[in-house]
């Protein structure tokens, strides 16, 4: 434990984990929002947009993370110059200083930033594809006649997708979202391999410069990743029984 | 013994929160070697632990044995003490695993650019130095850079996590900023991209990415060191005697001129002559 007393390698671990929260919150807004969308996609009538919804998600659910997020880093921004964090200089300025407020980096300028946007990018497009899965799985679990009903009063498809339909099938999949969340938080961690300084990067700092201390620092790392999701998952098991639409 | 040993790990894990202090109370104590008959002066078998990726100094080719400046001094060393090369066992060692391998008697010895310090030093022994680095920076060829002094905010650095490089431009060069991968080709391969500045770390191993035929004529090391980096070979704490017999077999290499052949023959090729080094004190065995 004494790795931990040193002022400095706290100051890593604490900076490491909220980093993890950083990359999981935000990716987790973006997946939920993307994946909707795309969910939205493969259950629609026009042919066009169920392909790309389907594309999309064999195309990432099937793809290891780790590639994902390396092609973000070595594809998108060496190769074809594109790096997320841009998008900032596009939006209006109070977005960006919003984001900076809760913490976020958003200066295009900055390194941290760059590889921050990057991560998050890749997380996203891969979370969201399982995000899509789930929610289409709800769709299914709401009786046909609820569209029925809604197409009978008049209502388009996208009305009633989200004023009767999506509700309903976020309320039933709220459990599996808990588990994509938390796999979320796991998985942020292999943002690491592209230069974001997280939780696991932190551990690999610790260990290079403590090698004789390695059992502590791991179990310390892996103990924090526990404590934090394990009351995570039973908040969503609570979540999921409040919220179920009782048939 | 060392079954009961790996047992005993696992079972810590199992316990994980409870055993957490006990784990973590190491008091560098080393446990005892693993190796029969203690010391390498009495053993006919050895295994060194080595770099496999390190271009110019420990890369493994698929050979039957890696490749560099760190493997000849592994075998002017084995030669001294009479160990045919048939009874050497090469095993890769990164920076992470070198105390703990030489605690528990996985390796005999390290000959892995290991840099001597204090620390590392509190819990094994150093022979040599065989080697002084310094930290340098590896720039594009067209780079403007002439050394550490000309590092701004606006320039980013590359280096690796953990390494003793990167926490010195954290230290002396606060505003300059630093990007960390798990392996130098990683920076180099951003540097190439002109993701990144400059590279940061010793001037030997940058001097072995520069020398690599993919990239030869882009860079060139700044060659403004700005830290002295004594390269040792690690030994377990117990083997003072074999520690003292390594450093009398790499000063008999200075004097007869093995240490240059070993130089010539890997390092020698990127154009920097041999360097003069002193034949070791011993002052790291004890």
């Amino acid at each position: 434990m004494e790795v931990f007393e040193e002022s400095r390698n706290l100051q890593l671990y604490i900076d490491g984990f909220l980093m993890i929260l950083r990359l999981t919150v935000t990716s987790a807004v973006l997946s939920l929002v993307l994946g909707t969308v795309l969910a939205t996609m493969r259950v629609s009538p026009i042919p066009v947009l169920r392909g790309f919804g389907t594309a999309w998600v064999n195309i990432f659910r099937n793809t290891p993370l780790t590639l994902v997020i390396i092609f973000c880093s070595s594809g998108l921004f060496l190769n074809l110059s594109i790096s997320p964090v841009n998008i900032f200089n596009a939006l209006p300025g109070f977005i960006g200083d919003a984001l900076s407020l809760i913490g976020l980096p958003t200066d295009p300028q900055n390194l941290i930033a760059r590889n921050f946007w990057l991560g998050v990018t890749g997380l996203s497009a891969y979370t969201s594809a399982f995000v899509c899965e789930a929610i289409r799985a709800g769709i299914n679990t709401v009786p046909v006649g609820q569209a029925e009903a809604a197409r009978a009063l008049g209502l388009t498809f996208l009305q009633t997708l989200w004023i009767v339909v999506l509700p309903q099938a976020g309320r039933a999949v709220i459990a599996p979202l808990g588990s994509i969340l938390i796999a979320l938080c796991k998985n942020s961690t292999i943002a690491g391999v592209i230069g974001v300084t997280e939780a696991a990067f932190a551990m690999r700092t610790l260990l290079n410069a403590n090698g004789d201390h390695v059992l502590a620092i791991f179990l310390v790392f892996a103990g924090t990743f526990a404590a934090v999701l394990i009351p995570v998952g039973y908040l969503f098991d609570w979540l999921a029984r409040r919220l179920a639409v009782k048939r | 013994m060392r079954v009961r040993k790996a047992l005993m790990g696992c079972a810590s894990i199992a316990l994980a929160v409870t055993t957490l202090t006990a784990c973590g109370g190491d008091d560098g104590d080393g446990s005892s070697n693993g190796n029969e008959g203690g010391g390498i002066l009495n053993q006919e078998r050895i295994t060194i632990g080595v770099r496999f990726d390190q271009p110019g100094l420990g890369l493994d080719t698929g050979g039957d044995a890696p490749e560099g400046f760190d493997i000849e001094i592994a075998r002017i060393i084995i030669e001294g003490l009479g160990i045919p090369e048939e009874n050497v066992t090469w095993r890769e060692t990164v920076s992470a695993n070198r105390e703990p391998f030489l605690q528990n008697g996985t390796v005999d010895i390290v000959v892995a650019t290991y840099t001597i310090n204090e620390e590392r030093a509190s819990v094994i022994d150093f022979a040599g130095p065989y080697y002084v680095a310094g930290q340098d920076l590896l720039v594009p060829v067209d780079s403007d850079i002439q050394g550490p002094d000309d590092l701004t905010s606006e320039h980013i650095v590359c280096s690796v996590n953990g390494s003793t490089p990167a926490e010195r431009i954290q230290t002396d060069y606060p505003d300059v900023q630093l990007q960390l991968f798990d392996t130098y080709s990683q920076c180099v391969e951003q540097l190439a991209a002109g993701a990144v500045h400059a590279v940061t770390t010793d001037d030997i191993i940058l001097a072995g990415y520069a020398s690599q035929e993919q990239y030869a004529g882009q860079f060139r090391v700044v060659g403004q060191p700005f830290s002295e980096e004594p390269y040792g070979i690690g030994i377990a704490e117990e083997d003072t005697e074999g520690c003292r017999r390594i450093n009398e077999i790499l000063a008999e290499a200075i004097e007869s001129g093995a240490y240059e052949e070993a130089w010539n023959a890997t390092l020698g090729a990127s154009g920097t002559p041999a360097p003069s080094i002193e034949p070791p004190d011993g002052s790291w065995c004890d």
